[in-house]
């Protein structure tokens, strides 16, 4: 599948700083954890973009100021060229239309005191004009066959369903509006591994039945790959190597990149006496505190002088096809290559 | 550890394997029912091998583990039946006094959730030393410095700096070094690591694999690895029992399992792992969901699932058949299963 | 639909047999009517109720209960002790025990109640208003709050209701009970509003709250669909129990002469009145203590039960 390049959402130098605060009635200022820090991308009509990084890497972050749950530092996030950091009231309500979310843990996203239709229905609430009254439950009733549920259950509790079930309750509650943006984020991470297949499918027939564009957050990698048109990258509130799939996967050019393939364990014992891991030291440095120059210099092994000093934009540098954000970028093959 | 047990076996080992859990049954009543945990698990450890535990929550893989430390909560659960012998004496026969001592020293435990098993009150340092206080009466200072000296081995930077730190002051992952730390100070002869990654970033997963490998090597541990992943199976596992509905339905050599699965459920995870060479496809999915434990399917607890399902599948529980040498499956049809072999 | 034939195995694995935890398949469950079928199966719940009808009964009809007349006097049986003409025996005014006793019920039971409800409106606003806009609403609210809590109840009682209704004074029966509740409420509030605060802000940052915000649903909708009904568990639990320490606290009242007052008949006044006779007529004393403590003690457990039905450790 080719991504169309017409582009729905665009974002641009996207910045998130949380102040940290001393104080308690006068609050004063004393640093800022910087949790998204420059962000930019944009993504395509019914294109799935790949979103991973470690935690604390800021990725939930940039879901949440994507969906406007979150006022960003600075930076615009345009949907069909439209900035929804900026809309509020009425306008904000009409652009949540077109995006909406899958959260991680489908034990807390569903109001355990409502029952699966006013969870699944409550989308036509607030927005009373999509669908008349009358119609909402017959809609509800669709929407809950279409995620693979029994329309029976519209009365039940979410406690009555399993965490795979409950996951298909929040994709309904997604789909109702007819976005075309859906932000997934972890979307199976929380579910059993029998579980996660069943999602993922799910996932992948509704994005070919209504065209959907997915920005899709894991830190599961082969899930990742195996969604995904596009993959970013992201360590420390930044993104560092951006392409597609096959870009990403089989020719990383960033050496954190290179060292999240090999580190991920493959599910085949053949050879393993033999593989050769990146195990990088120590762990990601504080965002309240990041290292100058190139965030990830503490831990990479490719580390010069430059790198503390000047930070690395994130281009197509020769040697490589796709954006990468490292002076020294330079493509390997870590998870084929001996 | 001999001295300990010297009274009740001879010397050392009794010719079977270091840990050997036989037939063991574990039940918790609850308000809404008896759930059968644990039905019928056998598996066992030897000194320098990893067995890997692979199953889905309630596939009752950690219950046989806390069975095996003797930490299972005791009301709500109940040991029905079987066997834990270590050194050929059985565990479950032993006074709780006797027990006490052959955890931390011959058999002990690393967790998922470190920040959660370790007291946030005291130091890690102090937390360490208290092993050697408690198991072997060491002094204070002592057991200060074997502490720092542990904390070195697991490879935590300035230990000794850090050796009066308090848990919440370290990340994740030298959380878990923490805790194996202390699992590892009194050189047990087996160690059980239950889901030890699950919490952490790919990275320090690595990272934390690579250390519990190295201590396996160094100091010739059992290693019983818990876990849901199957690619940290692959990369570190001798044998594999795949747990399904409280029951072992496959048992095998590493790379006989990934090579040619030999149960529909093993086949099944297997086959559901994203794959380069078929993407875009739509993956194999087990369909269904796992069993519920209060009331578990009859026969093969995966024959609702099950695309080999025939009907003596729903009347009769499978033993698990030997296929050859320490190679067993739980299926009727395991010939057909294997015939088939891996996608 | 794609493909039928999968997802019709689908409905069919994941169909309502398979639900995990589910005795009988095919009934809507919430999650209260989950805490009634634990609420069931304790004794607790059932001696609490039993003894809330009770009370209850005593304070809507005491006629039921007995046919005299509270207010009637016989000076020559003062003190008298409990015979089968008057079960309780007579007050120091030649009152029967037993009549005051029950119709003391009343009193109490519309005090206790109604204090409570004007705490948990002026607490629960107060607590969901800091929690849900929190920034500089929440830091006044809740130094005000601490300012009210920083007064010992009786000494801030003492003060208000010494200035409000003197002891001399004789105001009416209606006006010094609105009194007592209406301070008892602004002693009180504080508290409820922690809780419910603390409740609030629990449910405020969860995810579903998000999903819904990210739907565009308004300040309103999330209050009252998504956060309240999933705080009310500990604001219902603490107003149970301060029904009861309330209970106490008008007794407390008037017995130091400055709460409730004749002509209104309570169990406090009743004690007040026979403290100085507890050698020579312990009965008249006894009787309203001993029906104070038991009703305290009812709203109490009635309000551990719930604690315990709604407590999600123990699910």
């Amino acid at each position: 599948m080719t991504a169309p390049a017409e582009s729905i959402l665009e974002v641009r130098d996207l910045v998130k700083h949380f102040p940290l605060t001393q104080g308690i009635v006068f609050k004063r200022q004393i640093g800022a954890i910087k949790a998204v820090d420059g962000v930019s991308f944009d993504l395509h009509r019914g294109e799935t973009l790949g979103l991973v990084g470690e935690s604390g890497c800021g990725k939930s972050t940039l879901a949440k100021l994507l969906m406007a749950l979150e006022r960003p530092t600075s930076g615009s996030v345009r949907v069909n060229g439209r900035d929804i950091t900026q809309a509020k009231g009425g306008e904000l309500k009409r652009m949540r239309r077109n995006i909406q979310m899958v959260m991680q843990d489908p034990y807390t996203s569903l109001n355990p005191r409502m029952t699966v239709g006013d969870i699944v229905g409550e989308p036509f609430e607030i927005h009373s004009d999509v669908v008349p009254k009358g119609g909402r439950r017959r809609k509800v009733q669709e929407l809950l066959e279409v995620v693979g549920l029994n329309p029976d259950h519209i009365n039940r509790y979410p406690h009555q369903f399993s965490g795979g079930q409950r996951q298909r309750i929040g994709i309904a509650r997604g789909l109702a509006l007819q976005p075309e943006i859906i932000i997934c984020d972890e979307p199976v991470s929380a579910l059993d591994v029998s579980i996660q297949a069943q999602v993922m499918n799910l996932l992948e027939r509704l994005q070919n039945e209504f065209n959907l564009a997915y920005i899709f957050i894991a830190h599961d990698l082969s899930v990742v790959r195996h969604i995904s048109d596009r993959v970013a990258v992201m360590y420390l509130g930044k993104i560092v190597e951006l392409g597609r799939d096959r870009e990403i996967y089989e020719r990383p050019t960033h050496p954190y990149t290179q060292a999240l393939l090999s580190a991920v364990p493959v599910p085949n014992p053949e050879g393993r006496e033999q593989r050769q891991r990146i195990i990088l030291q120590g762990d990601p440095p504080s965002p309240a505190n990041p290292p100058s120059g190139c965030h990830f210099r503490t831990r990479c092994w490719k580390a010069q002088d430059i790198c503390a000093q000047q930070e690395p934009l994130l281009e197509i540098r020769q040697g490589s096809d796709h954006p990468s954000a490292c002076h020294f970028a330079e493509a390997k093959d870590v998870v084929n290559a001996p | 550890m001999t001295e300990v047990l010297s009274e009740h076996v001879g010397s050392g080992s009794a010719g079977g394997a270091l840990l050997e859990v036989e037939d063991l049954h574990v039940e918790f009543r609850t308000r809404a029912g008896v759930a059968k945990a644990v039905n019928g698990v056998t598996y066992s450890v030897d000194a320098g091998r990893t067995l890997a535990v692979l199953g889905e929550s309630g596939s009752g893989k950690s219950v046989t583990a806390q069975t095996i430390m003797g930490i299972l909560d005791m009301p709500p659960g109940r040991i029905t039946g079987g066997e834990i012998r270590f050194r050929g004496v059985d565990l479950l026969k032993l006074p709780e006094d006797q027990r006490r001592k052959i955890r931390g020293e011959g058999i002990s435990m690393v967790f998922q959730d470190a920040l959660s098993a370790l007291n946030p009150v005291f130091p890690v340092g102090w937390q360490i030393a208290e092993m050697f206080r408690m198991h072997r009466g060491t002094s204070r200072s002592d057991a200060r410095k074997k502490a720092v000296e542990l904390m070195d081995r697991v490879r935590i930077p300035a230990a000794k700096e850090r050796v009066n730190d308090f848990p919440h002051q370290f990340s994740g992952g030298m959380r878990q070094r923490i805790m194996i730390a202390m699992a590892i100070a009194l050189d047990p002869e087996v160690l059980i690591a239950d889901e030890p990654t699950t919490a952490l970033d790919v990275t320090v997963q690595a990272q934390i694999m690579g250390l519990l490998a190295e201590l396996q090597r160094d100091s010739n541990m059992g290693l019983i690895l818990i876990t849901h992943d199957l690619g940290v199976v692959a990369d570190v596992a001798d044998e594999i029992a795949v747990m399904y509905g409280g029951r072992i339905v496959e048992k095998a050599p590493v790379h006989d399992l990934y090579r040619n699965p030999a149960h529909p459920y093993s086949k099944g995870l297997l086959e559901s792992i994203p794959r380069v060479d078929l993407k875009g496809q739509e993956l194999y999915a087990i369909k269904g969901m796992p069993p519920n434990l209060l009331e578990m399917p009859t026969g093969c607890a995966f024959h609702p699932r099950c695309p080999y399902r025939r009907d003596n599948c729903v009347t009769d529980v499978p033993p698990l058949y030997t296929i050859s040498g320490t190679r067993g499956s739980a299926c009727h049809y395991w010939r057909e299963v294997i015939d088939d072999g891996s996608r | 639909m794609s493909e039928p034939t999968a997802m019709q195995d689908l409905l069919k694995a994941e169909g309502p047999a398979a639900v995990p935890g589910l005795g009988r398949p095919d009934r809507a469950r919430s999650l209260w009517r989950d805490t009634w079928d634990i609420l069931r199966h304790r004794k607790i719940f059932w001696v609490s109720l039993v003894m809330l009808v009770a009370f209850l009964l005593m304070a809507a009809f005491p006629t039921l209960f007995t046919h005299k007349n509270p207010e009637y006097a016989t000076l020559a049986k003062s003190m008298e002790g409990p015979s089968a003409d008057a079960w309780f025996g007579y007050d120091l005014q030649g009152r029967d025990v037993f009549a005051r006793t029950i119709y003391g019920a009343r009193t109490s039971i519309i005090v206790g109640v109604l204090a409570t409800l004007l705490t948990v409106l002026l607490g629960g606003v107060a607590g969901v208003l800091a929690a849900y806009y929190s920034r500089w609403l929440d830091s006044v609210l809740s130094r005000v709050g601490e300012m009210f809590l920083g007064v010992p109840y009786v000494l801030g009682a003492i003060i208000i209701l010494g200035t409000v209704a003197p002891a001399q004074s004789s105001p009416d029966k209606v006006t010094i009970m609105a009194v007592v509740i209406v301070v008892l409420a602004v002693l009180g509030w504080p508290i409820l509003m922690r809780i419910a605060r603390s409740a609030v802000i629990q449910a405020k940052h969860q995810d579903y709250v998000q999903a819904a915000r990210a739907l565009g649903a308004g300040p309103g909708r999330i209050i009252f669909r998504h956060i309240l009904p999933n705080s009310l568990a500990p604001i219902l639990v603490y107003s149970t129990i301060t029904i009861g320490s309330y209970i106490g606290a008008e007794a407390t009242l008037s017995l130091l002469g400055i709460g409730l007052r004749a002509p209104v008949i309570s169990w406090g006044i009743a004690i007040a009145d026979h403290t100085s006779y507890i050698r020579t007529g312990a009965h008249a004393l006894f009787f309203p203590a001993a029906f104070l403590s038991l009703c305290v003690l009812t709203f109490v457990m009635l309000g551990e039960a719930v604690r315990d039905a709604l407590d999600p450790k123990l699910r």
